[in-house]
């Protein structure tokens, strides 16, 4: 940056790491944040600092999403690291983790590296491996969890496959907590979905597709937990659909273990229905559920049980979605909504601002052990100016992502990021003008 | 309108508001009646010696089948020539669907040599409404996976309401793969829609999560499940749609389900056998009964369909600019 220091004054702060909500600047000094809060304002800078006027904006923590299928390597005509950062910029997300079901799968030293050095040389929003808890994603052999770790791995998962074998997945849960390495289950017993095309229920009847019962979801939830009272160690689930999965992470985190549990914006925001007339766009793994469910997941982020909302990006190539609803490929592409859309529960007042924030931002930050999702002192300047009222409608064509399976195509939408920046550099700016003045 | 002969001359007039047939569920009770209606008037005409009408004539229709067929197949392609449209038959088995060319594709190949009908069947539920998004044409759903047979429950409900004369009132049993059955949704939404009672029989295992919200009674026990009722409607056991186990044995199935003499004591004196064919005699129904002559009507259904599809073919096209 020309300017060794820059104040971006006149901004609402909000930072739930600090528990902070007030009218105020944020001083940056060499991409690390000085100070934020009331405390910065242009009576208390020194002549030397470069202000820039937020007018009013909304100045947040930028994103961490922790679950981003980024399709690199293997499927780059879906989505590549660049397409992914750019559109986790445009979306406010400033650091995302990738899945290792990739081609080749991400479980090996060598494969974490690589998805690092791919990731430094876009010089874009800060992008984090996962590396597989099993070879091969094939749920038999334990990756080398402790070397991955050192390589960089944040943590260990099979994505969007779930570790079916109870006996296995107690060892690798056993082993992993000696090096206090996060295990994260994707929660869907197989035996229950693999035939299956949507949530079971009424609405699959009358569409002649297979059901797939909340009891899959829940059914692999309480048995991990049962395990991780037997092993110990960090385990995280996700993304929970249904009341009874929410319910029973509820319960085991009352019995004091150490569970953490993240949900996907559409979980939050739409239901079986969205299904509609064999709309592939809202086929995804887990199903869309009842409204009842949903409405448990809101209740379970306003309350804490669910920590995190995971964007869940998945991109799916047009051929991938144009298929009759049991061929069609399920995922939602989701980076540069997952803001707009968690912000929905803000505005209908079924969660706090300050709920949201934090499972955007501090909480995700906090189970990669990253030091992001901040407006602390001494922290990188990661964070994004939005105008949390602004009302907009999602056009699938204008998404940054390669791939434009959006569940959200069309849908009215109020919040929405002007400025993003990494390191107190900007890396989106929704109206164009120059970054610093 | 020069192609319409006299007896067809009111179709222009009819209410009836859809592009395509896609399903029984979109049709209201005045729409179903008006093709029942139209539907007799081609059962008089195919029981005479010269069958052919030139009400179609210029049109082409393509039967796409992605599922292999005698009975539907045939009865589609003699209800477009008997009104003199030019049609074709195409078979796309499954493995050259795994080759890579997609449902999209074939029907936007066929789609660019301007058929004015399509009738579609295929092993996944939805198919048809996917086409009808891409073709220019009027589609025929003759049976998307487990979703819906719409001239299916068509032709049941004429020959049931040339019996009775009504259906509205009716009690009417639908037995067997509730689960895997086109067919039962189809007859599900169009004898409610018309005031019939519908009782569904199945064991759980193939009877789908909240049937009953389709308007329905659930009965695991045959017996009183068929306790009185008007019509018994016999499934097949779709054994090519079932992932798994879901009956013991078909010795089992047939000994709880199968409908023989016995078991039809418990339905009214009067009581009409239907199955939409092909059946599994010996497991969803009794080989004597299925061909007793008093209480089966199934060779009935099979005439009733030619008489439907033409009708169908009439609504839809009616409207087509250069005729």
């Amino acid at each position: 940056m020309s300017n060794p220091r820059t104040a971006y004054l006149n901004a609402r702060i909000v930072d739930p790491s600090a528990g902070r909500d007030e009218i105020g600047g944020l001083l940056v000094e060499d991409g690390r944040i000085l100070d934020a809060g009331a405390a910065v304002s242009a009576e208390t800078l020194a002549d030397d600092v470069a202000t820039i006027d937020c007018q009013g904006l909304t100045l947040i923590p930028g994103l961490v999403d922790i679950q981003v299928y980024a399709r690199e390597p293997g499927a780059e005509h879906q989505e590549t690291f660049a397409t992914a950062s750019a559109a986790a910029a445009a979306g406010g997300v400033t650091a995302f983790a990738t899945m290792p079901n990739t081609d080749p799968v991400i479980d090996d030293v060598a494969l974490v590296e690589y998805v690092r050095r791919l990731a430094d040389d876009i010089g874009g929003v800060r992008i984090h491996p996962f590396a597989a808890a099993t070879k091969g994603l094939r749920g038999t052999e334990m990756t080398e969890i402790g070397l991955l770790q050192a390589a960089g791995a944040v943590g260990f998962t099979d994505g969007g496959q779930a570790i079916t074998e109870a006996q296995f997945m107690r060892r690798l849960m056993a082993y992993a907590a000696a090096h206090d390495a996060l295990i994260w289950q994707h929660p869907e017993e197989p035996s229950l979905t693999t035939e299956g095309d949507m949530n079971d229920g009424e609405t699959a009847t009358r569409l002649g597709l297979i059901g797939i019962p909340t009891a899959a979801e829940v059914i692999m939830v309480e048995r991990d937990i049962r395990l991780l009272e037997l092993t110990g160690g960090r385990y995280h689930v996700g993304p929970l659909s249904t009341a009874l999965s929410v319910e029973a992470v509820r319960r085991a985190k009352a019995a004091g273990l150490a569970i953490t549990a993240s949900t996907a914006p559409h979980y939050l925001a739409l239901n079986e229905l969205a299904v509609g007339d064999y709309r592939t766009f809202a086929k995804t793994a887990p199903p869309l559920r009842s409204e009842a469910d949903r409405r448990a997941v809101v209740a379970g982020l306003a309350d804490g049980t669910v920590d995190i909302v995971a964007s869940g990006h998945c991109p799916q190539d047009a051929e991938s979605k144009r298929l009759p609803f049991a061929q069609a490929a399920a995922g939602v592409v989701g980076l540069e909504t997952l803001l707009p859309i968690a912000l929905e529960q803000h505005h209908n007042q079924s969660v706090s601002l300050a709920t949201i924030l934090a499972a955007l931002t501090a909480k995700p930050a906090r189970l990669l052990k990253l030091p992001f999702g901040t407006l602390a002192r001494g922290s990188a300047a990661d964070f994004s100016l939005v105008d949390l009222d602004l009302a907009w409608r999602i056009d699938a064509e204008q998404l940054r992502s390669k791939s434009k399976n959006s569940a959200f195509d069309g849908k009215p939408v109020q919040g929405r990021v002007r400025r993003t920046y990494v390191d107190g550099r900007c890396l989106y700016d929704r109206d164009g003008e120059p970054p610093a003045s | 309108m020069s192609g319409l002969p006299d007896q067809l001359r009111h179709i222009t007039g009819l209410a009836f508001r859809h592009r395509h047939l896609l399903g029984t569920e979109e049709l209201s009770a005045q729409e179903i009646e008006t093709i029942l209606d139209l539907s007799e008037t081609f059962v008089d005409q195919n029981r005479r010696v010269d069958k052919k009408l030139q009400a179609l004539g210029g049109l082409t229709q393509i039967n796409l089948f992605f599922e292999t067929s005698t009975r539907t197949r045939t009865s589609f392609e003699l209800a477009g020539k008997r009104l003199g449209a030019d049609v074709i038959n195409m078979s796309v088995s499954s493995s050259a669907i795994k080759k890579g060319e997609t449902l999209i594709d074939t029907a936007m190949t066929l789609n660019a040599m301007h058929p004015d009908i399509l009738v579609v069947r295929h092993p996944d539920s939805g198919a048809a409404e996917l086409l009808s998004q891409k073709v220019d044409g009027a589609i025929i759903n003759a049976g998307d996976g487990s979703h819906e047979h719409p001239t299916q429950a068509l032709l049941d409900a004429l020959t049931i309401r040339r019996r009775r004369g009504r259906l509205q009132g009716l009690v009417v049993a639908i037995c067997g793969d509730i689960t895997h059955s086109r067919v039962a949704r189809s007859n599900i939404h169009l004898l409610t829609t018309l005031g019939a009672h519908v009782r569904v029989i199945a064991p759980p295992t193939l009877a789908p999560t909240a049937i009953d919200r389709l308007g329905v009674s659930l009965h695991h026990d045959i017996e009183s499940g068929l306790r009185d009722v008007d019509i018994v409607m016999m499934l097949r056991l779709q054994t090519e749609r079932m992932q798994g186990s879901f009956v013991p044995s078909k010795r089992e199935y047939f000994h709880f389900y199968g409908l023989d003499a016995e078991k039809l004591r418990h339905a009214k004196p009067d009581a009409l056998v239907m199955h939409p064919g092909p059946m599994n005699r010996g497991v969803e129904i009794d080989t004597t009964l299925a061909d007793d002559l008093d209480r089966s009507v199934i060779r009935e259904q099979v005439e009733m369909g030619v008489a439907v599809r033409m009708a169908c073919l009439m609504l839809l096209t009616r409207h087509l600019t250069n005729r």
